[in-house]
C-alpha cells in the first residue's frame, strides 16, 4: 500500500467515524498507558467509537501526525476535529466536558479500565471494531 | 539522551517567561510530564496549547523523547 492510500484511508476514518480513536493496540488489549486511560474515558462514558490500532504499519502513526500536525498517539477525533491526546481527553473527561461534547451522562465513580472483549458488550454501546484494511 | 532540565530551558526559552516544570517520570529520560503556565497559551484551545509545546522540540517527540505528557494553564 503506498503511503497516499494511508493517508486517504485515514481521512476518511476521521470523517466517517463521528468519535475516532487512534491508539496503540485496541480498545480490547490497548498497547500503552495513554491508550487505554484514553479508550477507558471513552468506555466509561459508554460512546459508541471507532478505533484503529496504529502499531501493525509504521506508517499509519507517521501519516497520521502528517495529517493532524500531533506527534503522539492515541488522537482522539471528534466529528473530524482533532480534540486531543491522552492528557486533553482525560483533563475533559474529569471536568465532564467530554461527557458534554459527546452528550453521554458522566458515570458515578466508574474506573477507567480495558474495553470488555466483544460480545460482552451491549450492541448499542462501546466500541465499533473498525476493520484494519491498512493490515492487508 | 535529554534531561529535564535541558527540556526545560528548551521550552523557557521558546515561550519567554513561562513558568517550566519538567519531571521524569520513568527516570529512564523517555518519558516526561511538563507543566508550562505562560500567558502565551491566552485565548488558545488546549490542542493549540500543547501543540505550543509539542513544536518545541519537533521530531524528537516520539523518537528520542517517547513520550512527552503535558499539562497547561495561564497566570
Amino acid at each position: 500500500m503506498e503511503d497516499t492510500d494511508i493517508r486517504e484511508f485515514l481521512d476518511q476514518a476521521i470523517k466517517e467515524n463521528e468519535v475516532m480513536l487512534f491508539m496503540k493496540g485496541t480498545p480490547e488489549q490497548p498497547a500503552c498507558g495513554f491508550s487505554l486511560r484514553t479508550s477507558g474515558a471513552l468506555n466509561a462514558l459508554g460512546v459508541r467509537y471507532a478505533a484503529l490500532d496504529v502499531l501493525p504499519d509504521p506508517r499509519i502513526r507517521q501519516e497520521l501526525s502528517g495529517l493532524s500536525g500531533w506527534p503522539t498517539i492515541p488522537q482522539l477525533f471528534i466529528g473530524g476535529e482533532l480534540v486531543g491526546g491522552c492528557d486533553i481527553v482525560m483533563e475533559m473527561y474529569e471536568k465532564g466536558e467530554l461527557a458534554e461534547r459527546l452528550g453521554a451522562d458522566m458515570p458515578e465513580d466508574e474506573d477507567i479500565e480495558p474495553a470488555p472483549a466483544p460480545g460482552e458488550m451491549p450492541v448499542s454501546n462501546g466500541p465499533i471494531p473498525l476493520e484494519n484494511k491498512l493490515n492487508r | 539522551m535529554p534531561t529535564t532540565d535541558e527540556l526545560k530551558q528548551r521550552i523557557e526559552s521558546a515561550l519567554p517567561g513561562a513558568q517550566v516544570q519538567v519531571q521524569d517520570l520513568t527516570g529512564g529520560g523517555d518519558h516526561f510530564r511538563a507543566e508550562v503556565v505562560s500567558d502565551r497559551f491566552t485565548g488558545l484551545s488546549p490542542i493549540e496549547q500543547h501543540k505550543l509545546v509539542y513544536g518545541v522540540f519537533g521530531d524528537e517527540v516520539g523518537a528520542a523523547i517517547h513520550a512527552l505528557s503535558i499539562k497547561t494553564s495561564t497566570p
